[in-house]
């Protein structure tokens, strides 16, 4: 806790003391957790989104005539944990549903959780497609846009380009491996002569990135897909870069213009890149300009894209509370069933058939502006125009 | 295809000199201390935190700044070292063997929370060599000069090292006390400065290796568990204590990994074999495979037998006609407290119970059977596993398979145990790791069978387990059962035996014990009961990932071991119970939660080097003489 926030507190504090009882009905409170110490650099600007978030909300006047409290906990990772702290939020903590989590096998576990417990979990985070298909169940709902909506989303400019013969670098867990395969089938979909010459699994965090980059040189490829992201993108390009293994050769790496991973870059930047992300100094709509401003004025940074998700998942959470008018599970999910809300990306629709919702993604490339990484060409891509058929996507939901 | 084979040749060369600078460190401060410090990635990781902030300092673009940075970071990791070894190891190496460890485990905490608080959450990319930014052609592929530089720079180091400990009075005593720490003692040695000095010189490797890696890769905060694993795995492959075994097994590590690389895809009988997933788990293949031929490592010697380390252990007695029925006094009012605790206390009391049974189970391996394991979550894992595929695939109701988790998991460690009692000491740790990591790759990759990276989801228990009360009795029942059979086998001939081994394996083999069969049992039996806390497990969370079996648990099964005290029965479940709620009650309480773990940890160690459980005994023992 910084110093302001503890004398806003102790304000806070001595202020309720005075005050005598006209707001005395207990927060709602909406238990979170997530792998804040695992991933610090995308989940610190995203804790900043939910408090300013949780912020505005409590300043209008909260929901349903009361104010909303996030209580967060550190799963430290480990699906194990989760199902730990989920626990005490709801039974300790007397949360009325739950929010939050990063990785995907963290993410699956609590959705397993919700379904068990009935209770409502939106998953802030966790970009794997099965917690919304193979996996997916009544009480889980989903924010970010997936693997596959990503990796959707970059397919039209990559087949666009004609490039016969692709190299393929990943993250060897669950998001890299089917960022690679719903690319791969998507690609083939487009054009049928495409040729995967390479593919390089890397462990992640620990990529190798000297012999990866050599390696994929070696194979000859027109054009390189990658998902790779923190240290392991910066390391691989840095070493790419050095090498000359990007001369003459088109890159699409997934998440790659989010600023979480993109800053790190500095100048060195890969240019022409295309990736997914979030370019925030240049969207210019109404709904970001008025995010956009509220944060820089609140915390003296920039937002990420954590900032974004953290922020949208507490309005999603709020709305659901709004339109089911309780905090009762099934109403609640009754409620986000096709609830529909603002968020600075614009405004997003939690899909009835999958329960995924329509959030986009930027999609650009990486370019340079006074020495430091950039997204230009970008436009926003909806969501919800990046999934499979209705038809495709009941086939691999379980039923209810 | 010449070409590509020289240039992974040449990138296996600049790795292997990372690799060789931190985990050289390594070596030599378990040669003299036989400590084995965790804490050496957490090192590293200062090194390339420090190097980055002191290049800024100075100047990101001029020569100076650069080379000034990293080595005046590597200077500063150097005295962390040192007073790290003066302020905190010094006061418990009379402690027993291993306990350091959880001092070092604490550091870790500490330090990345400090990176953390002091650094940010962002990844710091450092800048490139001043003069070495380009790459030079060698057959017509780019090369980075800087790699070059790296190639040069391990064995300089080694060669440094060499003229250090062959040609100077303080290397002669280093290698005097690598051989043997007490003669050098004797003769007048002050040891003191010894040890200080050489945590110095080991820090500094550290500090430098990272503060050199800071062009290749982000400063980030992952880094001290990924490379320590790295690093210990060359050191117990080259031989612990051996400079040039360490260098030799940096080059086959890093050349087997380039190689791997640079293979890719093979299609072998039909079906593809990925080479670059076979990275995940390289060096700990190329680690049992080489520990399986050679148990000291590529270069290294037996260990001489440590003398008077730590005070002599006195035997266990068997527990005075009071125990038992407290002990099941004690179960009797856990059973009771669904009566009246709210929810979450027997969500809580669950994880305690297991944990209790996997500690105890390491317990029975470390203490009577003396047999130390950086890898028991293996068969813990392997445990769930089996629970969990016979619940999901087989449609096994939870009872019945409840029953394959002991079962998968003690024939796992019959598998395995059959090679890692052929060693011992700190060798059979890291072979334990090994078997280990590889069966946690296989669950990670294995994506058909075991859900790769997901896991298996969906284990909640139906039918009399689904309600939290009779989950919490049913698991309470089965883990006191455990751990019950646990302290009883120790008091049986069986246990008896298994003592004997560790005490004097040589007497005991005069006696007529086979040594390595019932240390092979032993281990199975270890194993089984890891395999049923494992089951337990499973069915308590609904869902398991690879993570069950990775090191982290392996990793908190020690801490749990450790923390309660190896000599005593009752210390793993004291250890389990604390650690839970230690954990569970700072994780809520604070942003920082991992520094005032580590920080209560290192309390605990600095005022109880018996462990919890030892340190009551002392108490109920001095109590009593006062009487």
């Amino acid at each position: 806790m910084d110093r302001r926030k503890f004398l806003a507190l102790v304000a806070g504090a001595a202020l309720a003391g005075w005050v005598p009882a006209a707001t005395a009905q207990e927060p709602i409170k909406i238990g979170e957790m997530n792998s804040y110490k695992v991933f610090a650099a995308f989940l610190e600007p995203y804790k900043k989104g939910m408090d300013l978030a949780v912020d505005e909300i409590n300043a209008a006047g909260g929901v349903l005539g009361r104010k909303i409290e996030i209580v967060s906990r550190d799963d430290n990772g480990q699906p194990g944990d989760a199902v730990r702290v989920a626990e005490e939020l709801l039974t300790r903590e007397k949360a009325a549903f739950l929010i939050g989590t990063f990785p995907s096998n963290v993410g699956l576990a609590v959705a397993s959780f919700a379904k068990e417990r009935k209770v409502l979990f939106i998953a802030a985070e966790p970009l794997t497609d099965k917690i919304v298909w193979d996996q997916g169940n009544r009480y889980t709902f989903r924010l970010r846009a997936s693997t596959y909506m990503q990796t959707a989303m970059l397919v039209p400019e990559a087949a666009k380009l004609r490039k016969k013969r692709w190299a393929i670098v990943y993250p060897n867990y669950e998001y890299g491996q089917s960022a690679t395969a719903a690319f791969k089938q998507l690609i083939k979909e487009r054009q049928p002569d495409v040729e995967f010459v390479i593919e390089q699994a890397t462990p992640l965090g620990r990529i190798d990135a000297g012999p990866v980059a050599d390696a994929i040189a070696a194979a000859k490829p027109d054009a390189i897909f990658s998902s790779l992201f923190g240290p392991d993108l910066a390391r691989f390009v840095r070493e790419g870069t050095t090498r000359g293994i990007f001369k003459g050769v088109e890159v699409f790496n997934l998440l790659g213009g989010e600023p979480e991973y993109l800053d790190p870059l500095l100048d060195e930047a890969p240019v022409g890149w295309y990736v997914t992300g979030y370019p925030w100094q240049d969207i210019r709509t109404p709904e970001h300009a008025k995010f956009l401003a509220a944060y820089r004025a609140k915390f003296r940074d920039y937002p990420r894209l954590g900032s974004i998700v953290g922020y949208s998942t507490v309005l999603s959470a709020a709305a659901a509370i709004r339109k089911a008018g309780s905090l009762d599970s099934e109403k609640l999910v009754e409620a986000m069933k096709g609830l529909t809300h603002s968020t600075p990306f614009g405004e997003i629709t939690y899909r009835r058939q999958d329960h995924q919702s329509t959030m986009g993604a930027y999609v650009g490339k990486v370019g340079l502006r006074d020495g430091k990484g950039v997204m230009v060409d970008w436009s926003y891509a909806d969501g919800g125009r990046f999934l499979p058929s209705d038809a495709d996507v009941a086939k691999m939901r379980p039923a209810e | 295809m010449t070409a590509n084979v020289v240039i992974q040749f040449l990138n296996g060369l600049a790795g292997a000199s990372s690799l060789f600078l931190v985990a050289t460190g390594l070596s030599i401060i378990f040669g003299v201390s036989r400590i084995v410090n965790f804490a050496h990635g957490s090192l590293y990781m200062l090194g390339m935190y420090l190097a980055w902030s002191l290049i800024a300092f100075f100047g990101r673009g001029s020569p100076f700044g650069f080379w000034g940075g990293v080595l005046g970071a590597a200077l500063a990791v150097g005295v962390a070292g040192a007073l790290v070894e003066m302020l905190v190891l010094r006061r418990i190496y009379r402690a027993p063997e291993m306990f350091q460890l959880l001092a070092t485990f604490a550091l870790v905490l500490v330090v990345k929370d400090a990176a953390l608080w002091l650094w940010g959450a962002e990844d710091l990319l450092g800048p490139r060599a001043p003069g070495l930014r380009g790459a030079v052609e060698i057959l017509g592929r780019r090369v980075p000069e800087y790699d070059l530089l790296l190639i040069a720079v391990g064995p300089v180091v080694l060669g440094l090292l060499w003229l250090l400990m062959n040609r100077t009075r303080w290397g002669t005593l280093v290698r005097a006390a690598t051989q043997d720490r007490e003669m050098v003692a004797v003769l007048g040695v002050d040891q003191a400065k010894l040890f200080t000095s050489v945590f110095f010189l080991g820090a500094f490797l550290a500090g430098l290796g990272g503060a050199l890696q800071l062009p290749r890769e982000p400063a980030n905060l992952a880094v001290d568990l990924s490379i320590v694993a790295d690093a210990f795995v060359v050191v117990v492959v080259g031989g612990m204590g051996s400079i040039g075994g360490a260098f030799l097994a940096a080059l086959l590590i890093a050349q087997a990994k380039a190689m791997c690389i640079a293979i890719g895809d093979v299609e072998l009988f039909g079906t593809v074999f990925s080479f670059s997933k076979f990275t995940l788990v390289a060096e700990f293949a190329i680690m049992a495979a080489v520990l399986v031929v050679r148990p000291w490592g590529l270069l290294g010697r037996p260990p001489a037998a440590a003398r008077g380390a730590g005070a002599v252990e006195p035997p266990l007695v068997p527990p005075g006609p009071l125990f038992w029925p407290a002990a099941m006094l004690a179960v009797l009012v856990l059973a009771l407290v669904p009566l009246g605790g709210e929810g979450y206390a027997l969500v809580l009391l669950i994880d305690i119970a297991i944990f209790a049974l996997f500690a105890a189970s390491l317990h029975f391996l470390m203490g009577p059977a003396g047999m130390v394991s950086f890898g028991h979550a293996a068969y813990f894992g392997l445990g769930s596993y089996a629970a969990g595929l016979a619940f999901l695939k087989l449609g096994w109701p939870v009872e019945a398979a409840l029953l394959a988790a002991p079962a998968i998991g003690g024939a796992g460690a019959l598998l395995f145990g059959w090679f890692c009692v052929r060693l011992s000491g700190v060798y059979l740790a890291m072979l334990t790791l090994a078997f280990a990591q590889i069966v946690w790759s296989v669950v990670f990759q294995w994506d058909a069978f075991t859900g790769g990276s997901n896991g298996l989801v969906g284990l909640w228990p139906q039918g009399w387990l689904k309600d939290r009360t009779t989950l919490y009795l049913a698991v309470l029942l089965v883990s006191a059962l455990g751990i019950f059979a646990l302290w009883r086998m120790v008091h049986a001939p069986f246990g008896y035996a298994l003592r004997a081994a560790r005490d004097s394996a040589l007497r005991a083999d005069a006696i007529g014990i086979d040594v390595r069969r019932f240390q092979w049992i032993g281990f199975a039996l270890a194993g089984t009961f890891a395999g049923l806390a494992g089951g337990l497990f499973a069915f308590s969370k609904g869902s398991i990932s690879p993570e069950t079996l990775g090191v982290a648990r392996s990793v908190d099964g020690l801490v749990m071991v450790l923390l309660g005290g190896v000599q005593t029965l009752t210390g793993p479940v004291l250890g389990a119970t604390a650690f839970t709620l230690l954990q569970d009650e700072i994780a809520r309480a604070t942003t920082y939660w991992r520094a005032v773990l580590g920080l209560a940890i290192l309390a605990i160690v600095l005022v109880f080097p018996m462990g919890i459980a030892g340190a009551l005994r002392i108490l109920v023992a001095r109590a009593g003489a006062g009487r």
